[in-house]
């Protein structure tokens, strides 16, 4: 799925089913492209990507779908022989950080539980809890805590939000190949990015201007790097991102800058990390030894800038659900985890 | 017979006249509704710090000065490519190509009209900016100037098929004097045909430029969208952050009715404004322009 990731926002929505794999683009409800498959027996990946996840939209885009759900009925060959009452439906969306960890647990899971299905949109931590909050959603999928005010406002909409930490995920701090700077403290990074430093030279590298790379102000992991990194964790420190950091609107966009510029500093999430990029150990302080983040490092506390990933459900969950939330901390799916650059909450 | 006639008649004119106003309900009414959700920011936001020069949202920072200035820096740059290559395209295609020649470019400049911008997108962060970096020896090639070349691209289809349908209606008499008072080819498409066909000229240009100010998917994908209030040319070869851009990215994830909701309308209150102002003064011009030709000719 990472290959579909360069657009800003990216939402996800994956039901399995049997049949016909569909993709659309949505901007003004322009279709991209349809594709169908009709292998009836082995059950199939429908993804229905879309972008831009308006929230003042939803209604009009639930209406859209539900049109196309509608048209892929009418089209679809006779499939009375299915019970469809038996099927539960689950509702997952949320953080774009989660969202290939989502999908590949839905995936799994719908292959060992055909009675199951699980939809999954992306759209940002925001909009899923969100979602929960408008009571839209079964689980919500975000990668920070949920905020005091948005559970005053669940419980003012008379929803419950519980929450379940369900993965780790470790920021990583990215530069080109070429970069010969191996490692950096916090204090550097932040003043890296708040425009204290603005050459490689003063930090050990060669005589070049540094690039600074963000994701746009709307991901989690923004605000999360800001929080953590930029005001180091401390509640009263105001530092903003110097105005020239690019803003990237994806993940993708920032690989794709960091893999050809060597001006170029960038963070992502451990799991879009790739081999042609170079990963930056990082230190708490300047007496801290640099730890370049791993599985280990992450979990064991070291590596400085990591954080829990979170799923939220309505009350404490029942039924299908519930059994999908023990599904996911089982080691068969935080191997899933692992497989995806994250870190296993359970070893 | 007669009868029928008559209605089937008044039903047509009805409906085009029906067709017709709806034009106008559908601007007013969007005109409406961004005026109702974004003037509310004028009275959330204090005035001096709406058009300050920091534009941070999630901490309250709503300068919009700098989306300004990178709107306009990126469509300035883009009306600069797209002019005078649109201009001089149509001038080729209608004045100087061979007849197979034309066959082959009209319907090439239109599919190129056709492209989706995301398509320019991937090209302009894979090839173009990487390109541009290199070439300029700049920080980043994610800037102003990768915008306004792909902004160009875009607009330039726009500009050439309207120029060029001007140009092609401007009577063969004007031609055939010219050249026999002894004009060479090119005085007479410099003097001649093109002031004759001045005002859809001018049309295509301002229709290049309203793609140009509205366009977002590329613009977002190469200016680096960083938020910087440009100071002089040298931002065209700096990071930029559009209006469109802006609006884009951060609409997806606002809470309605919040501050920053009601911000980002008023933003899109000022892009409308923008393209109102570049139209108005363009039929003017052309309006005026038309005048003074009809006192010549008669």
């Amino acid at each position: 799925m990472k290959n579909v990731k360069w657009l800003p926002t990216y939402d996800y929505n994956l039901i399995l089913s049997d049949f016909r794999c569909q993709h659309y683009e949505r901007f003004g409800s322009r279709k991209a492209g349809v594709t169908n498959s009709s292998s009836r027996h082995c059950p199939l990946a429908q993804y229905i990507v879309t972008n831009y996840n308006h929230k003042p939209m939803k209604q009009s885009f639930i209406v859209f779908l539900s049109f196309v759900f509608f048209l892929s009925g009418c089209g679809a060959p006779a499939r009375s022989s299915e019970p469809s009452a038996s099927i539960e439906t689950i509702e997952n969306k949320g953080s774009d950080t989660i969202v290939n960890l989502a999908l590949a647990w839905a995936e799994r899971y719908q292959e060992l539980h055909p009675e199951v299905r699980i939809s999954v949109t992306g759209g940002g931590s925001g909009t899923g809890i969100a979602a929960l909050i408008n009571n839209t959603v079964d689980i919500a999928n975000a990668s920070r805590q949920i905020k005091p005010e948005e559970i005053e406002s669940a419980k003012a909409n008379g929803s419950d939000p519980v929450e379940f930490v369900i993965a780790r995920d470790a920021i990583a701090i990215i530069v080109n190949l070429e970069n010969p700077v191996d490692e950096l403290t916090l204090q550097q990074i932040s003043d890296i990015y708040c425009g204290k430093i603005n050459n490689w030279r003063d930090i050990g590298g060669e005589d070049r201007p540094i690039v600074r790379l963000s994701r746009e102000t709307n991901s989690g992991t923004h605000v999360y790097f800001l929080e953590e990194v930029l005001r180091l964790g401390e509640k009263e420190n105001k530092t903003l991102f110097s105005t020239d950091t690019l803003l990237l609107p994806s993940s993708e966009g920032i690989s794709a800058e960091i893999r050809q510029n060597p001006n170029a500093i960038g963070y992502d999430g451990l799991g879009y990390v790739t081999e042609d990029m170079k990963v930056i150990a990082v230190a708490r302080d300047a007496s801290s030894p640099f730890i370049l983040p791993s599985a280990e490092s992450v979990n064991s506390g070291a590596y400085p800038i990591a954080r829990d990933l979170y799923m939220y459900t309505n009350g404490e969950p029942l039924g299908t659900i519930a059994a999908y939330l023990e599904w996911i901390l089982s080691p068969d799916a935080q191997q899933i985890v692992a497989e995806l650059g994250f870190v296993p909450v359970t070893p | 017979m007669k009868n029928s006639l008559h209605w089937r008649e008044y039903l047509i004119t009805r409906l085009f006249r029906i067709s017709g106003y709806s034009a106008i309900v559908f601007v007013g009414m969007i005109f409406f509704f961004l005026l109702r959700e974004g003037l509310p920011a004028l009275g959330k936001v204090e005035f001096v710090s709406l058009f300050s020069a920091r534009w941070y949202p999630i901490e309250e920072y709503f300068g919009i000065l700098p989306l300004i200035g990178g709107s306009l820096i990126v469509t300035i740059g883009a009306t600069l490519i797209a002019v005078p290559f649109g201009v001089g395209a149509a001038i080729y295609i209608s004045e100087i190509a061979p007849r197979w020649m034309r066959e082959i470019l009209k319907p090439l400049v239109e599919v190129l009209g056709g492209l989706p911008s995301v398509v320019l997108g991937f090209l302009g962060i894979l090839i173009l900016s990487p390109y541009l970096r290199i070439l300029l020896n700049l920080p980043t090639g994610l800037t102003a100037l990768a915008g306004s070349l792909l902004l160009g691209g875009i607009a330039i289809p726009t500009v050439v098929s309207v120029s060029e349908d001007a140009l092609d209606a401007v009577p063969k008499s004007y031609r055939d004097a010219a050249l026999a008072l002894g004009a060479t080819e090119w005085q007479t498409i410099w003097r001649v045909t093109l002031p004759a066909a001045r005002s859809g000229v001018l049309t295509a240009v301002m229709l290049g430029v309203g793609r140009a100010i509205g366009e977002t998917m590329a613009v977002m994908m190469v200016t680096g969208n960083a938020a910087v209030l440009p100071k002089g040319l040298g931002a065209l070869f700096a990071p930029a952050r559009t209006m469109t851009a802006t609006i884009a990215a951060e609409m997806g994830e606002v809470a309605n009715g919040s501050v920053h909701y009601h911000v980002l309308f008023f933003i899109g209150i000022i892009l409308f404004l923008i393209s109102l102002v570049v139209n108005v003064t363009a039929s003017t011009v052309v309006f005026r322009q038309r005048k003074r030709q009809e006192r010549i000719l008669s």
